[in-house]
């Protein structure tokens, strides 16, 4: 195979995001042979680097305070990357094949959208001191020297992430208390009933758990003093982190022409609805032909497939192959580990081993008779064994006399 | 070929397991246990499925 039969097509790729799916999308065009120029645009003024730590290690009192970054700069120049940081896109031009980006103007033969998301702020405390959402190195670093002064924390959302820093504050043996609008926790993304098994993981470290409460109001003129709830409470506050989710980072595609509906629309092969032009990350909203639906995932293993995937299919069109994915995500908790993988139907749930109310457990979701996912509570040996199972198309009643017959050889 | 892991950069979260569950296997703690030092006979399809879908890029073959 020469050079020149692979690359006939794009003579240029550009992408656009500097984090864990842009980097995997310049390491995977390399990695397939593409030998014509690349450039990684990206609006934070520093090298990709790694952000599950941010709500993890980084927040321990002696964790890392500098990020893990993947690849320095000189390995960058040895793939032979052009980097464009401290440098955001503002707008696209499909027609064109050109991207607005610091005041000038980027051409392209192939295009990866790797521009991620958003935290959603609290509305009304734009420039309060004191109160952060948590995506980038510099919220991590905030976060950190509050708790390191001894905050009182509040975080706004009994997300994951927001659950993180709870978490984090109260290892340190700070006050921590946890703020849900909805009266239950985690409901679209474990169901009800074992999102109020995970949250119970709060009550049970000293955590108070307040659900079914918004923020009325932040008190403090320039700094945070406390956040008075809708039922009148008011709790007092050094830190409060939001933790709301986030938004798809499409803002800079407006009038581009490309479809945006939660996301980047995509087809089953990443590809966006433009010429040479595909997606992937947290911006991605793709058709999964393994769950026949479409999804926007926010997951950091999805994320690097995904940008690997768009790179490939960016680069050699003639070879595109569909990206599909059992979606999966974990989060560290109080020293537990939660995974999940798959999607949480809501039409059973069994739990295969352990016990809510405990410190382990593995619960199997069904849709029909078919197994759709799985949650494990410190079941690192488990999960990864139903995540196989789920893409194979298992159905639910197999899964589980799989669960009764590692259960008997476990015994 | 020989499967060789780096655990500096391993994160334990088994994608590798979920392809290739005759190879690797995540155990209790969260690390990860390489069953095979050299890919199995027939496996190598989905062995190397694994170590191209690490998301830590942690996995490699050698000859």
């Amino acid at each position: 195979m020469s050079a020149s039969a692979v690359h006939a097509g794009p003579r240029s790729l550009v992408v656009v995001g500097a984090s864990l799916a842009g980097l995997r999308a310049v390491e995977a065009a390399r990695k397939a042979g593409f030998t014509s120029r690349i450039t990684l645009i990206g609006d934070e003024p520093r090298l990709p680097y790694d952000r599950p730590p941010l709500s993890k290690q980084m927040l321990a009192p002696d964790g890392p305070t500098d990020p893990v970054t993947f690849r320095g700069r000189a390995e960058f120049d040895e793939l032979g990357v052009e980097l464009l940081l401290g440098t955001p896109a503002t707008g696209l031009d499909p027609d064109a094949k050109v991207v607005h980006a610091g005041g000038a103007e980027v051409p392209y033969d192939a295009l990866v959208i790797a521009t991620g998301a958003a935290a959603c702020g609290l509305p009304g405390t734009e420039g309060l001191a004191g109160v952060h959402v948590l995506r980038t190195l510099d919220d991590a670093r905030a976060v950190r020297r509050a708790l390191d002064e001894g905050a009182r924390t509040v975080v706004v959302g009994a997300g994951f992430i927001g659950s993180e820093v709870a978490s984090a504050a109260r290892k340190r043996g700070l006050p921590a208390t946890v703020v849900e609008a909805l009266p239950a926790p985690l409901v679209r993304s474990v169901g009800r009933e074992l999102g109020a098994a995970l949250s119970s993981l709060h009550t049970r470290n000293g955590t108070v758990l307040r659900c079914g409460q918004a923020v009325a109001a932040v008190e403090g003129a320039d700094r945070i003093e406390g956040v008075r709830l809708t039922d009148g409470t008011v709790i007092g506050a050094d830190l409060v982190v939001v933790g709301i989710g986030a938004m798809p980072r499409t803002e800079w595609l407006a009038g581009s022409g490309l479809p945006v509906d939660d996301g980047v629309v995509c087809d089953e092969f990443l590809g966006a609805g433009a010429p040479g032009v595909y997606a992937a990350g947290d911006v991605a909203r793709w058709h999964n032909v393994l769950f026949d639906r479409s999804m926007r995932v926010e997951h950091w293993s999805a994320a690097a497939e995904q940008g690997a995937r768009a790179a490939r299919n960016a680069v050699a069109p003639e070879d595109l192959r569909p990206y599909s994915t059992v979606p999966y995500f974990w989060s560290d908790w109080y020293g537990s580990r939660i995974q999940f993988a798959g999607v949480a139907a809501e039409d059973g749930v069994e739990i295969v081993s352990g016990d809510p109310a405990g410190d382990h457990f593995v619960a199997l979701y069904r849709e029909g008779d078919r197994l759709t996912g799985v949650l494990t509570l410190n079941g690192q040996r488990h999960v990864m064994k139903y995540r196989r199972l789920i893409a194979q198309h298992a159905r639910f009643d197999e899964a589980v006399a799989f669960a009764r017959a590692s259960a008997t050889t476990a015994s | 070929m020989r499967i060789v892991l780096d655990r500096a950069k391993c994160t334990g979260i088994g994608i590798c397991e979920s392809l290739a569950p005759t190879v690797f296997e995540v155990d209790d703690r969260g690390e990860l246990v390489v069953l095979a030092a050299e890919v199995p006979e027939g496996a190598l399809d989905e062995v190397t499925e694994a170590v191209e879908g690490c998301p830590a890029m942690a996995l490699r073959l050698e000859p």
